[in-house]
């Protein structure tokens, strides 16, 4: 099969070891590292930037004893976490129980595979991503709700099936928005997304479909937030009134784990939401030549980076600023407000088409 | 659990709509935050053994209790004894004397630092304005010798 995209270190090592059987072998190792080098290396960073950003919000100074302004901080907390003793508690059943945290992490890993940082660095450019995310997503729950019920506990079991209703429900507004985009620049794969935002800062669909793409974004970031059980909609781990959700009963490396797979998701959605509204790996032209020389001389994975980095602070910041609502809150949300106007910006989003009111 | 109250759909879809519009206030929030972010003049934490040197307490902070005295070293204590029963915790002991006329004095103002919560009900119970709570919260040592201290350096005058 021919790369539909120029791929610099893949045809290096194709040129390099003759054999295909190795040199395919070379290359899916090394997409398997680079994969794991931004999931590990984005999830230390962002417990760091998590921690920092809280406490500035709350007036505080976080973290900042160990190394410059506490940046080793999260290493050791890290190594912490994994020199723990693992068990599990009496009565739990031990298959699923060490199995759960391996299929949550399935799913953001498989989605980063998918994800175009750069105009040559992605792994897979599948025609169908949008709707392999949609359906990989669902591992995530179906993770949380193992990990519930095989700890014996009826606290974790709770929290699972609240967190596995909520994800549920909120997928389908987060796949609405998804297919919005999808109509919007008919095309399902992720590159082909970014590439349909060629141009300047006007031509991302946050702009680019007048007033719809801007309520659309907003959508995304709810749905979204619900979708990656982070506050203010993390009512499963809800750590002031319940002891701790779906992982109450793990510790160690397992825990880790799950934390692991709740920084990679937050990752994969801000990449999401990047390719989707904010142009991915093209840089904001301004529509000014001699400006946009300058722009397109940074690489596109610096832009993607930083502006994932922006979306993550988004998030961050959602966080720390909204309280929880209540559960029937939540889910009236999701079916009385989200649903309904999602449905309509599909419609929305065809009339604009069909009327060509997509600004050119 | 609140049970929904009857309306009409009127006043349903008017509910609905109000609520999508109140929810404006989210943005009052989110703007509050953000300020908050961007400005570190607004960060109240002290990193303490660093910036010893520079270091203020607060003027309400209540380390301490001390004397109020003059610069000739005379405090305006009149032995009372209101402090010692306004304590809870029994440790203010007012010991007083006789001057040459005869006029009750205070002799030694017997304070036990190692039983005292800093509570400032001694201050507040104070109607001569004598005593108060100082600044100082390094008051930690190795041994309970030095925890029991006389703060007034001369008799009172009354």
């Amino acid at each position: 099969m021919t790369p539909s995209i120029t791929n610099p270190i893949g045809d290096f090592i194709r040129n390099l070891i003759p054999i295909p059987e190795v040199s395919y072998l070379i290359n899916a190792i090394l997409c398997i590292c680079g994969i794991c080098a931004v999931a590990f290396g984005s999830a230390i960073i962002l417990v760091y930037m998590e921690r920092k950003v809280c406490a500035h919000v709350q007036c505080r100074l976080g973290p900042m004893r160990l190394g410059f302004h506490g940046c080793i901080q999260t290493v050791a907390d890290t190594l912490k976490l994994l020199f723990k003793e693992v068990y599990a508690p009496d009565g739990a059943d031990k298959i699923l129980f060490y199995m759960a945290p391996m299929v949550l992490l399935t799913a953001p890993f498989m989605c980063l595979a998918m994800i175009p940082f750069g105009p040559t660095l992605q792994v897979a450019d599948i025609s169908v991503a949008v709707p392999l995310i949609i359906a990989v997503n669902g591992f995530g729950i179906l993770g949380i709700l193992l990990g519930g019920w095989a700890s014996n506990n009826k606290y974790s079991l709770l929290g699972s099936l609240r967190s596995g209703a909520q994800m549920i429900s909120y997928e389908i507004s987060f796949a609405l928005i998804l297919l919005f985009i999808v109509m919007l620049s008919g095309s399902a794969s992720l590159r082909g997304i970014t590439l349909s935002q060629t141009g300047t800062i006007a031509d991302w669909w946050i702009i680019k479909a007048p007033v719809i793409g801007f309520i659309a974004f907003i959508m995304f970031l709810i749905s979204s937030t619900a979708e990656l059980n982070r506050a203010p909609f993390d009512i499963a781990e809800a750590e002031q009134e319940l002891t701790g959700g779906y992982h109450t009963e793990y510790n160690g490396t397992a825990f880790a784990m799950f934390y692991l797979a709740e920084y990679i998701n937050l990752v994969t959605t801000s990449s999401l939401a990047t390719v989707c509204f904010l142009g991915g790996f093209l840089p904001p032209c301004i529509g000014i030549a001699s400006v946009d020389s300058i722009l397109n001389l940074v690489p596109g994975v610096i832009w993607f980076f930083g502006k994932v980095l922006v979306m993550i602070w988004i998030y961050m910041m959602l966080r720390w600023t909204y309280v929880r609502p209540r559960v029937d809150q939540l889910m009236s949300l999701e079916w009385k407000f989200l649903l309904p106007v999602n449905l309509l910006l599909l419609v929305l989003g065809a009339l604009f088409i069909s009327f060509g009111w997509i600004i050119k | 659990m609140k049970i929904e109250e009857k309306i009409s759909h009127r006043e349903y879809i008017r509910r609905y709509f109000k609520r999508i519009l109140q929810s404006v206030s989210f943005i009052k929030g989110l703007s509050v935050t953000v300020r908050y972010f961007f400005e570190p003049s607004r960060i109240v934490t002290e990193q303490y053994p660093e910036n010893k040197k520079t270091l203020k307490m607060y003027p309400r902070f209540r380390g301490r209790l001390e004397m109020i005295e003059d610069e000739h070293g005379e405090n305006k204590c009149t032995a009372c004894a209101i402090c010692e029963r306004a304590c809870p915790n029994g440790t203010i002991n007012v010991l007083a004397t006789k001057d040459i006329a005869g006029k009750k004095v205070l002799g030694r103002y017997l304070y036990r630092l190692d039983t005292c919560t800093q509570c400032g009900l001694c201050v507040e119970a104070c109607p001569f304005g004598a005593i108060r709570m100082n600044q100082d919260f390094e008051l930690a040592r190795t041994s309970r010798e030095g925890f029991e201290m006389i703060l007034n350096r001369k008799e009172g005058r009354g």
